[in-house]
């Protein structure tokens, strides 16, 4: 059941520059699959409409939930600004979540670029598989890492060179020889399409998550849509709402 | 306490509705509350045929509002009757469905299949999306082209005809008077205003569209104001609506002169908006004690 609902700040640090790190008390985090995602209300009423941030992470038993973020704008910026004891006002939990069953006992690629890294997270916690998690930056202004190296072999690519691979996660793929049955990625649109493409020509599964702007969350404004290569069964066009149908969508799917 | 209004003989348990295109079919919210609290649930625009819509970005938000560009995708009516209209008649509340079309030809299309629907108590004919090239909005923004749809679909529809009006024109009491003069039950006003933002870092429009229709509670002060210059020019009720955010904005409508109003951006902000309106009309009228929620429209001191 999805609600709105005020929740309480636990903790709030910059992890890195503009990234921050959000612990939320809410019993939201009960049932959250990971690549869901939450909406995110600003208190400026001249900012309306919920902020999508993926959940990066679950801890059921203190009842929180924890996100990781860029400030990209106005409401973003309101966040970064919120300390221990703060309301926050949720929307949740939004999407279909990465499948988990598809991957299980499985050699599976992990891959998160830029802020599309912290929904791998709760992910790689939860994926029984083989897991080489590719983590794609721009520069050595890194993030998340430690945490991630936690649940699978970590590699990182920043397109400086900076820190691991010079380029992007399809890069340290083929630096590393790594090999995969089953891809799980959420990224920049670039790194998602060649993604698809790596996928298609290995005839392996993708599933990516894809991100849009969006405005009611819940699928009722059908603005967040992404062409679908057949007719989809709730639009009966070929589109697909991300907010609902998604975020995350096997590759074949959708036309992007 | 009396919160019931008559539309066109068609009697809602409140005034408040959903405002076509922010509430789908309803099933979304449907999570969030209990649609029988609702007045009137009016459907998201449907036509006669699947329309895929516009490309993406779609919204974009603006300083106390937003742009919208779906450009009216919708699962066409065969869809619509045989899996949104069972969903709605589970509910304890009026179904009002929204019509759009390219043609005169496609609007009568659905009209004509929606006549066979008794669930249906209303149509509500959409003359003012901006958003898309062919139709809607063009019939919308001349008198003369206004009168012509609204005859034509009077002539073929069972239910009664809400004709949705658009701010962008010139004299919204010479379109008010056109619809009324051509039949119209009812008039529902505004829909959005026509909108642009450019996005100055990448120097490029925020909507693929490049205009949007734009809502939410910066529009408001217009609304009241097209409400009350229609309701002034024709004997017809008008469903108000245009950034209505709580009861005391929807109040300022119905003192304005409409008879029922509707929530549209405001569903994204808050789910439960609403209920929360149907909820604090109720203590106003307690607090003044109305005994109808009538004695409100028009109320206005002048």
């Amino acid at each position: 059941m999805k609600q709105k609902h005020t929740a309480k700040v636990l903790s709030q640090q910059e992890i890195a520059l503009a990234i921050y790190d959000m612990w939320i008390e809410t019993p939201l985090a009960a049932d959250a699959r990971p690549g869901q995602f939450v909406g995110i209300y600003p208190k400026d009423k001249s900012t309306l409409l919920p902020r999508p941030i993926s959940i990066c992470e679950t801890d059921a038993a203190r009842g929180a939930l924890r996100i990781v973020y860029r400030i990209a704008g106005a409401g973003t910026r309101e966040f970064s600004g919120y300390r221990e004891g703060d309301a926050i006002s949720l929307l949740g939990n939004l999407g279909n979540g990465f499948p988990l069953e598809q991957g299980c006992g499985k050699r599976a690629f992990l891959m998160g670029g830029g802020i599309g890294v912290p929904p791998i997270l709760e992910l790689a916690k939860r994926l029984e598989a083989r897991k080489d998690i590719i983590a794609g930056y721009r520069d050595a202004n890194l993030f998340l890492g430690e945490d991630l190296a936690k649940y699978g072999t970590l590699h990182i690519a920043t397109e400086d060179g900076s820190a691991g691979t010079k380029g992007n996660v399809m890069d340290a793929v083929r630096e590393n020889g790594l090999e995969a049955d089953i891809i799980y990625a959420c990224g920049p649109m670039p790194m998602l399409r060649a993604i698809k493409a790596y996928a298609g020509e290995r005839d392996i599964p993708a599933y990516l998550s894809l991100e849009e702007h969006m405005a009611c969350g819940v699928g009722a404004c059908l603005g967040c849509v992404v062409k679908t290569k057949e007719i989809d069964h709730h639009s009966h066009v070929h589109n697909a709402r991300i907010c609902t149908d998604g975020p995350v969508f096997e590759a074949k799917e959708v036309e992007i | 306490m009396n919160t019931q209004v008559t539309i066109a003989g068609v009697t809602l348990k409140n005034p408040v509705m959903t405002a076509s295109g922010t509430f789908g079919s309803g099933m979304e919210y449907a999570e969030f509350m209990d649609l029988s609290r609702l007045g009137a649930v009016v459907t998201k625009g449907v036509a006669n045929v699947p329309w895929p819509g516009n490309p993406t970005p779609r919204v974009a938000e603006v300083y106390g509002g937003m742009l919208n560009a779906i450009g009216l995708q919708n699962p066409g009516i065969d869809v619509f009757l045989e899996r949104d209209i069972p969903f709605l008649k589970q509910h304890d509340t009026t179904i009002i469905v929204n019509v759009c079309g390219k043609t005169t030809e496609d609007y009568v299309e659905v009209v004509e299949h929606l006549a066979e629907e008794p669930a249906v108590a209303m149509l509500e004919i959409n003359v003012s999306c901006p958003n898309v090239k062919e139709g809607a909005i063009a019939f919308g923004q001349k008198a003369d082209a206004l009168f012509g749809i609204t005859k034509e679909v009077k002539r073929h529809a069972k239910q009664p005809v809400i004709m949705k009006l658009s701010p962008n024109v010139t004299d919204i009491a010479e379109m008010a008077r056109a619809a009324e003069a051509a039949g119209a039950d009812a008039l529902s006003l505004i829909n959005t205003i026509t909108g642009m933002k450019i996005d100055i870092h990448k120097r490029a429009f925020a909507l693929a569209n490049k205009t949007g229709g734009m809502s939410g509670p910066a529009i408001k002060p217009v609304a009241v104001r097209m409400v009350y210059q229609a309701a002034k020019a024709v004997k017809i009720p008008i469903i108000g609506m245009g950034g209505i955010a709580n009861a005391e904005d929807a109040i300022e409508f119905l003192l304005a002169g409409a008879t029922a109003v509707s929530v549209g951006a405001m569903n994204f902000v808050n789910p439960y908006t609403c209920v929360e309106v149907v909820e604090g009309i109720e203590r106003y009228m307690e607090q003044y004690h109305v005994e109808s929620v009538t004695d409100l429209i028009g109320a206005v001191r002048e």
